[in-house]
């Protein structure tokens, strides 16, 4: 067998021990309750902002503190606490994509992905209330 | 039938994509004969049709992108495109990126770039020319289905540029556009008065980047193209060596432009995106990666080729793959797959199925070929000598395919998740999971491409090495020692062991720079001409240099250390973010920042926020303008693009993170009310206020303040937590019996004070009221960031030294040709 073989055959197996391990640092995706029951461990969690309750945010005094309330699919709710500013679009969002830890009845996020709806989407749905169209005519032309 | 609809365009346009796809057809199918025939006379006149065939489709294609500008300059909202990705608010430079925000327009765009390097095979390729081009034909015939917008037996093939808004569907939800007000009824004929503008481009994507990164990368997703259609078409007419040479030009120029288009993506994400840095292994940047890293492997290989007779089967190999994945990438990218692993938010146009048949048309008969082929291509059986140059550039090129392939196969986890039904969620620290192994790969990489110039091909005598280049190593021990004392690696959040990874990886990274900065003087005496690939390794290493000296050194400057009425999060998220109220200097690392202005752009609503910046020794002082698009268009929140004052061994980068919303007018605080003593001291959210003694007035003209009418002045001193104090003085009146207190506003404080009540015991009520309506303020975070400049010099430095071989190789092939 020549050299570069060896070699490659090796690349291989380093490949597949590399690929193999990353598997195990991988984490999962959890509902709120499936979160709630493994404390401590990083989850992602799929959720929708609650907008019943108020976002806890204050630049003023602390810009580094946020306070909000998430419900998942299955409606179950949590509070999450995120040590950042608030996402820019937070509000604006169709779902969120918190990424933490479930601790003492709070979820610690540590990175929060807001999914928009793909651009405009929404509105073109609703029909044409998009951004920089003109108020629809309420009488008949 | 419709008011002030343009139809010529359109109609044009659709007769144009149809061209395109049945002259690409055609130039396909004439290239292949001309491949086929034997006789002169036919192969001329086979050869004669391609060309006019290919000339045809590179002609429709121009004018498909010529109409849609026209489209879009004029604003013609009667196209779906030009009202998705385009308003009339938009610079020029603006309307040419929305061409290519949609996959329409840069499918289109990839046709362009593989339209014009068709036509500079044809005038370079010589006798490799027909069988590149039918391979170049076949292409632009599959990426022409892309737009041609077909529904052929319910299937939809392609989505077209040149649709209409009133045939995408939009409208159909709009029943004021209806007659009738029903929507089932045909739209009003003068339905288009009613729209007025379009939707406007991404404000993340009005960014000078964004109009020269993507032409720029589409050029290079192209040019991968052309080293796969060399190779298979060595494969397929069995000339499986003679097609090195002509290739070599063309892949030395996929991999500048590739790269420089991957960077220029990287330089857009520095400037225009908020997550603080340049790279962040996300899967859309991953995806143009992999092909590049491959790409650079075939490079190699090649080059070990020609001086050996070694790898031609890996060349081919590298070739084939380094374009599959550029196809991989684009199914990867524009099918929605990606779902929550990419910040990207990608959705399918429902065209999954065309982009995985786009995948197979070419890899499947390519794998086919070679399984059925390879035992022709030329191998030879010999041990290869440890001591020669091509061993060690075998394992280079072994170590690119492996990095690649260890970067896709972590990419593709939603793909595995979509196969397999499984729902593994990506790693804690997705950044990690990639540099802690990345970092390994560029050691080695850096201390192959150091020394494997130094070596001679067949094999080297080591006393010779030794002699050589013991003078580089000497002079990166100094330099070591140099890096160590004064820049060194501060990055220790992820253990020693990676640290000390990072350590080496710099050393090895300063040792290549040198190996071949001195190579050049050493090796070829200086010859420009032939110092292309010495050049293009020093750019390469510092390249590696930069990322691993940026990545660790980066600083976050905007620490809130001042903050100690703030409660302490327990999250793992430093205080990152500092809100800056404005006028009031704080302090940020080694400066004082302040907030002094804001002004708005002319015609969007885009912000900037002027903020100063003044060094504590005071020798430094500039300004930065961070800006973002609040509220645009009727979105509630922000859109921060960052701003960067540029050194050359330093940039410090800021960015609003949080704004006080300007549409939010209302004050809904109320006033809190104290009871204090004079002489008491009470806090407010920053700092404390101090009352003094009250000071009575009552020798008042009756007329106005009535009987007993009396005004009470109460001195209060407020103290800053940043040290300063102010003073202001409340008064209230006792006139005409009512009790009638004087607010007073602090604009730098937010505050609002007024006196309640003075009570029999001398105490006083003091209503405070503290609201963020009243203040002026900006929440940023701020950077530091070491030699990022030479980061952008290091790729330019390794594109330059590819163009320079490549002007070198091209020469060469057309000499040889002329004579």
């Amino acid at each position: 067998m020549k050299r570069t073989q060896l070699i490659l055959l090796i690349g291989i197996a380093v490949c597949i021990g590399v690929l193999l391990s990353f598997l195990k640092t991988t984490s999962t995706y959890d509902t709120v309750e499936t979160a709630r029951k493994k404390p401590g461990q990083f989850v992602h969690v799929m959720a929708k902002l609650d907008k019943s309750s108020p976002i806890q945010y204050d630049a003023l005094n602390n810009p580094n503190y946020l306070r909000f309330a998430a419900i998942d699919s299955l409606g179950q709710r949590m509070i999450v606490e995120y040590n950042n500013a608030k996402p820019e679009n937070l509000e604006m969002s169709d779902r969120l994509v918190l990424k933490g830890r479930y601790s003492d009845s709070v979820f610690l996020c540590k990175e929060i992905q807001t999914k928009c709806p793909s651009k405009y989407k929404e509105e073109e749905a609703k029909g044409l209330k998009h951004p920089g169209s003109v108020p629809l005519p309420t009488t008949q032309p | 039938m419709y008011i002030g609809e343009l139809s010529w365009p359109g109609q044009l346009g659709h007769l144009a994509a149809i061209l395109s796809l049945v002259a690409s057809a055609l130039a396909c199918f004439a290239y292949a004969q001309t491949v086929r025939s034997n006789e002169l006379t036919l192969r001329a006149s086979w050869q004669r049709i391609a060309r006019v065939g290919f000339y045809l489709q590179t002609i429709s294609v121009f004018t498909i992108f010529f109409l849609l500008l026209y489209l879009i300059h004029n604003h013609r909202f009667e196209y779906h495109y030009v009202w998705k990705h385009s308003s009339k608010s938009l610079e020029f430079k603006y309307l040419l990126a929305s061409i290519w925000e949609g996959q329409e327009g840069s499918f289109l765009l990839w046709l362009l770039a593989q339209g014009v390097l068709g036509l500079l095979l044809i005038r370079t390729a010589k006798g490799w020319e027909a069988p590149v081009m039918s391979i170049v034909s076949f292409a632009q015939f599959c990426l022409s289905t892309m737009i041609i917008g077909l529904s052929i037996l319910g299937w939809k093939l392609g989505s077209s540029p040149f649709l209409l808004l009133r045939d995408s569907g939009v409208l159909d939800g709009a029943p004021a556009l209806h007659i009738d007000f029903d929507a089932s009824q045909p739209l009003i004929p003068n339905y288009l008065e009613k729209i007025q503008d379009g939707n406007d481009l991404n404000p993340l994507l009005q960014n000078y980047w964004m109009v020269i990164h993507p032409p720029v990368l589409f050029l290079g997703f192209a040019s991968t193209l052309i080293p796969f259609a060399f190779a298979m078409g060595g494969v397929i007419t069995r000339r499986y060596t003679d097609w090195v040479k002509p290739v070599q030009p063309w892949a030395l120029f996929s991999t500048a432009v590739l790269g420089v288009g991957i960077m220029m993506g990287g330089m857009w994400a520095y400037e225009s995106l908020t997550f603080g840095g340049y790279w962040a292994w996300d899967p859309v940047e991953n995806a143009s990666l992999v092909p590049w890293l491959i790409g650079v492997a075939g490079l190699h290989t090649l080059l070990i080729y020609r001086h050996s007779g070694q790898a031609l089967l890996s060349t081919i190999v590298f070739f084939v793959l380094g374009f599959g994945f550029i196809l991989y990438s684009t199914f990867l990218t524009r099918s929605g797959i990606l779902g929550e692993t990419s910040v990207h938010a990608f959705t399918g146009e429902g065209m999954n199925l065309q982009l995985l048949a786009l995948i197979a048309v070419f890899m499947i008969p390519s794998a086919w070929f070679l399984i059925r082929r390879h035992r022709e291509i030329p191998q030879i059986q010999t041990e290869e000598n440890i001591s020669a140059r091509e061993f060690w550039m075998y394992i280079g090129s072994l170590l690119f395919f492996l990095s690649a392939i260890l970067i896709i196969g972590q990419t593709s986890l939603p793909v595995f998740n979509k196969i397999f039904g499984t729902t593994i969620a990506p790693p804690e620290d997705v950044e990690f999971s990639y540099n802690s192994v990345q970092i390994y790969i560029a050691i080695m990489l850096a201390l192959l491409t150091g020394f494997t110039y130094y070596l001679k091909y067949k094999q080297t005598g080591m006393d010779l090495f030794w002699k050589r280049i013991s003078i580089p190593l000497l002079i990166t021990l100094l330099l070591g020692i140099g890096f160590a004392w004064y820049i060194g690696i501060r990055y220790d959040q992820k253990g020693l062991g990676f640290q000390t990874a990072l350590w080496i990886a710099a050393i090895c990274s300063i040792f290549s720079l040198i190996a071949n900065a001195s190579y050049i003087w050493i090796g070829i005496k200086g010859n420009l001409a032939k110092s292309g690939g010495a050049i293009a390794h020093v750019g390469f290493a510092l390249t590696l240099l930069a990322i691993v000296v940026t990545s660790s050194n980066k600083q976050v400057i905007s620490e809130n250390n001042t903050g100690f009425l703030t409660p302490l999060g327990k999250g793992e998220n430093p205080r990152q973010n500092l809100t800056l109220i404005k006028d009031i200097p704080s302090e940020m690392g080694r400066y004082k920042v302040t907030y002094e202005q804001d002004s708005v752009h002319p015609k969007k609503k885009l912000w900037y926020y002027k903020v100063r910046f003044k060094s504590n020794d005071g020798k430094e002082e500039f300004v930065l303008y961070p800006n973002a698009f609040v509220n645009y268009k009727g979105q509630q929140g922000l859109m921060a693009n960052p701003d960067a004052k540029h050194y050359w061994d330093h940039d410090v980068f800021t960015y609003v993170t949080s704004l006080p919303d300007p549409d939010k007018k209302e004050d809904t605080t109320r006033f809190t009310s104290k009871t204090v003593m004079p002489g008491d001291t009470t806090f407010y959210s920053k700092g404390f206020i101090t009352f003094g003694q009250p000071n009575l007035i009552d020798s008042l003209p009756v007329e106005l303040f009535g009987e007993g009418g009396q005004v009470v002045e109460l001195p209060v001193s407020i103290h800053r937590r940043t040290g300063e104090t102010a003073t202001v003085t409340l008064k209230a009146a006792w006139a005409k019996k009512q009790w009638l207190p004087l607010p007073d506003t602090m604009q730098a404080e937010g505050m609002i004070m007024q006196l309640e009540e003075q009570k029999k015991d001398g105490s006083l009520v003091v209503g405070i009221k503290e609201s963020d309506t009243l203040l002026k303020y900006v929440t940023l975070k701020a950077f530091h960031y070491p030699y990022i400049q030479f980061l952008w010099f290091g790729i330019w430095l390794t594109a330059a030294g590819l163009l320079i071989s490549m002007r070198r190789r091209m020469q060469q092939w057309l000499q040889a040709n002329r004579t």
